[in-house]
């Protein structure tokens, strides 16, 4: 995953070739890429057409409070989608609050503190980070990282926090918190890469002035270039939250798939994403699939909000961003 | 990254030894300390997870997980199915989304008037911003609704979508790196537009273009919620028919590690062992060039 800004285009659109070839093999040429990139436009349209037609009926049947509602009883007909919905925040939460500091300190020693040998092979390993499949975290997740967060990370929590509700235990090592913990894991190289962009396309005359009077290193990196990539950085971070809303498989793994409301971040939980992933299949064809369905047009339009507001902020530092591969 | 010469030390520090200049220079070591353990942090899962794939995933590593198709429930047997069923669907993907990527990013980098182009290529980006189990319901509701029938060709049609949006932006961004003179040159002997983009663009651009195909592939090899509601996944290995349900090494280690057997959970490692071997490798192989370049 990197971030590239792309270079500015030496032709750009309707550039030399654009404007040449007359003949008949160019234009039908030309017209068949055209037909090919507007797939593109295509296939989300069609998403989200289909995605609305077959949600219909649960919005017709329930309205606003599917999205209030408590109870998901496929047996009684009932469908309220708060328990997924406070799962999938909660756990994006705990893994934003996570990475930012981790993702951002990072970004800073990758894009100001490292020389070059340190910083090319640790932004490979970033990389790499990103590239392992989701199942394989939430393999890993299950069988690995939930018992030692339950006898370190979370025993502890539970032993000093427990009187808070919210860290109330006991500890499972499978819930909440430990797909927050692999969620974090996931999204860190998205805030990273992004992140680092931004802090390295900050001109040098910024950090040349702080330096110039005094300053420490850090106090140029706080007080020049942090506030010059501010945004970027919140961007970074948005685009992180978005892909942790939306993360399935390892989350399923680890989260523990319970359909009540979490009370402590400790609970096992489901978000949107595992409990479609766990039941859609099981779901005949009517009611619960629609619900499930409709699940998913929820998780939608918040991911899809939260990147097109995300890139505008990345754009506004960095210029556009590629979050291809 | 930007080279700053900057004084290892605070200036203001090192003339009056001040205890203010003191404290801003601990201040400063303090922090640039934790942004070392940050990224030291960021590594140590890498570590972990490949050395247990690697420790739990060889052990289970046998010629019957190579060779043979599961047995019934619990009872042994290998992933061949799930080996087989990845081998299809991925690249049937990538056939179907390579034409659309490559010839959607000629398009938007040199025929395509600016607004259609921007439109375009926003599209593109949201659809990579799409979680993968979207996309399966997506397919789901018109492959696999209609027909009453989980099938393998949903999900490649799946994985295409998935590839589509990256392979589309990684080759417009080799294509614009494709200097104009060359388009100049070519157009100038009279070659016609179509070819000059096959020799002459699309040529010259290409590595850039594998590499993100190569990326995409990879991507779409380790994709699982895709293909929960689309190819399903099956216990029988299915070769060349995309009509009925075929399994994926994704899908496989999924229903593998949610048993409650020991067995089932050794084979779900061993099938982790190969996917991220081949992901890893593809990465490595397609990202080490540049490293090379970067660091040399």
């Amino acid at each position: 995953m990197s971030a590239v800004p792309t270079p500015t285009p030496p032709l750009g659109p309707r550039g030399l070739l654009g404007g040449s070839g007359s003949r008949l093999p160019d234009l039908v040429f030309r017209g068949g890429t055209g037909v090919f990139a507007w797939v593109v436009v295509a296939i989300l349209g069609l998403l989200l057409i289909l995605l609305v037609l077959n949600s219909r009926q649960v919005f017709g049947q329930f309205g606003l409070s599917f999205v209030t509602g408590t109870d998901w009883d496929p047996v009684a007909g009932m469908y309220g989608a708060l328990p997924f919905i406070i799962g999938t925040v909660a756990s994006s939460l705990i893994a934003i609050l996570l990475a930012a500091p981790i993702g951002i300190l990072t970004a800073v020693f990758l894009a100001e503190l490292a020389s070059r040998r340190v910083a090319v092979p640790l932004t490979f390993a970033i990389e790499l980070l990103a590239a392992i499949p989701s199942v394989v975290y939430g393999l890993w997740g299950v069988f690995v990282l939930g018992p030692v967060l339950k006898a370190t990370v979370e025993a502890w929590l539970v032993g000093t926090l427990g009187w808070l509700p919210i860290f109330a235990g006991p500890p499972f090592g499978i819930g909440l918190f430990a797909a927050g913990v692999i969620l974090t894991l996931m999204i860190l190289p998205t805030v990273i890469s992004i992140s680092r962009d931004v802090i390295s396309s900050v001109p040098n005359h910024q950090r040349e002035a702080m330096l110039a009077l005094g300053a420490t290193r850090w106090e140029m990196i706080t007080r020049a270039v942090l506030p010059f990539a501010r945004s970027g950085i919140v961007g970074a971070l948005i685009l992180g939250l978005g892909r942790a809303l939306g993360e399935t498989m390892a989350v399923t793994m680890v989260i523990g798939n319970s359909q009540k409301i979490p009370q402590s971040i400790f609970d096992p939980s489901q978000t949107i994403a595992s409990q479609i992933a766990t039941t859609f299949n099981e779901a005949g064809v009517g009611l619960q699939t629609s619900a499930l369905i409709a699940l998913g047009l929820i998780l939608l339009v918040i991911t899809m909000t939260l990147n097109v507001i995300a890139r505008l902020l990345v754009w506004r530092v960095a210029g556009p961003v590629t979050e291809a591969a | 990254m930007t080279a700053i010469a900057g004084p290892p030390q605070s200036i203001a520090a090192r003339l009056t030894g001040s205890t203010v200049g003191r404290r801003r220079t601990i201040v400063d070591r303090v922090m640039r300390g934790l942004a070392l353990a940050a990224a030291i942090i960021c590594v140590i899962p890498l570590g972990a997870v490949l050395a247990f794939v690697i420790g739990n995933g060889i052990s289970a590593l046998n010629i019957d997980l190579l060779t043979k198709p599961p047995k019934a429930l619990g009872l042994g047997g290998g992933a061949l199915n799930a080996i087989l069923g990845s081998l299809q669907m991925v690249p049937l993907a990538a056939l179907l989304a390579v034409p659309i990527g490559v010839l959607g990013a000629v398009y938007v980098a040199e025929f395509g008037n600016r607004r259609s182009a921007r439109i375009i290529r926003f599209s593109a980006d949201v659809l990579v911003g799409v979680p993968s189990i979207i996309i399966g319901i997506f397919v789901f509701t018109f492959l696999v609704l209609p027909f009453k029938q989980f099938n393998a060709f949903a999900g490649s049609v799946a994985l295409a979508v998935i590839m589509v949006p990256v392979i589309m932006r990684t080759t417009e961004e080799s294509l614009h790196i494709v200097p104009n003179s060359l388009r100049e040159a070519s157009l100038a002997l009279g070659v016609p537009v179509w070819r000059t983009v096959f020799s002459v663009v699309i040529r010259t651009g290409l590595s850039g273009i594998l590499t993100g195909t190569m990326l995409a592939f990879a991507r779409a090899m380790g994709e699982t919620a895709p293909l929960l509601f689309t190819a399903l996944g099956s216990r029988l290995i299915n070769v060349g028919n995309f009509a009925k349900p075929m399994d994926a090494l994704p899908v496989f280690i999924y229903v593998n590690a949610r048993q409650p057997n020991e067995l089932l959970n050794q084979q779900a490692w061993g099938a982790a062992f190969l996917l991220l071997a081949i992901v890893l490798i593809i990465n490595v192989a397609v990202r080490a060039r540049s490293w090379g370049r970067q660091i040399g």
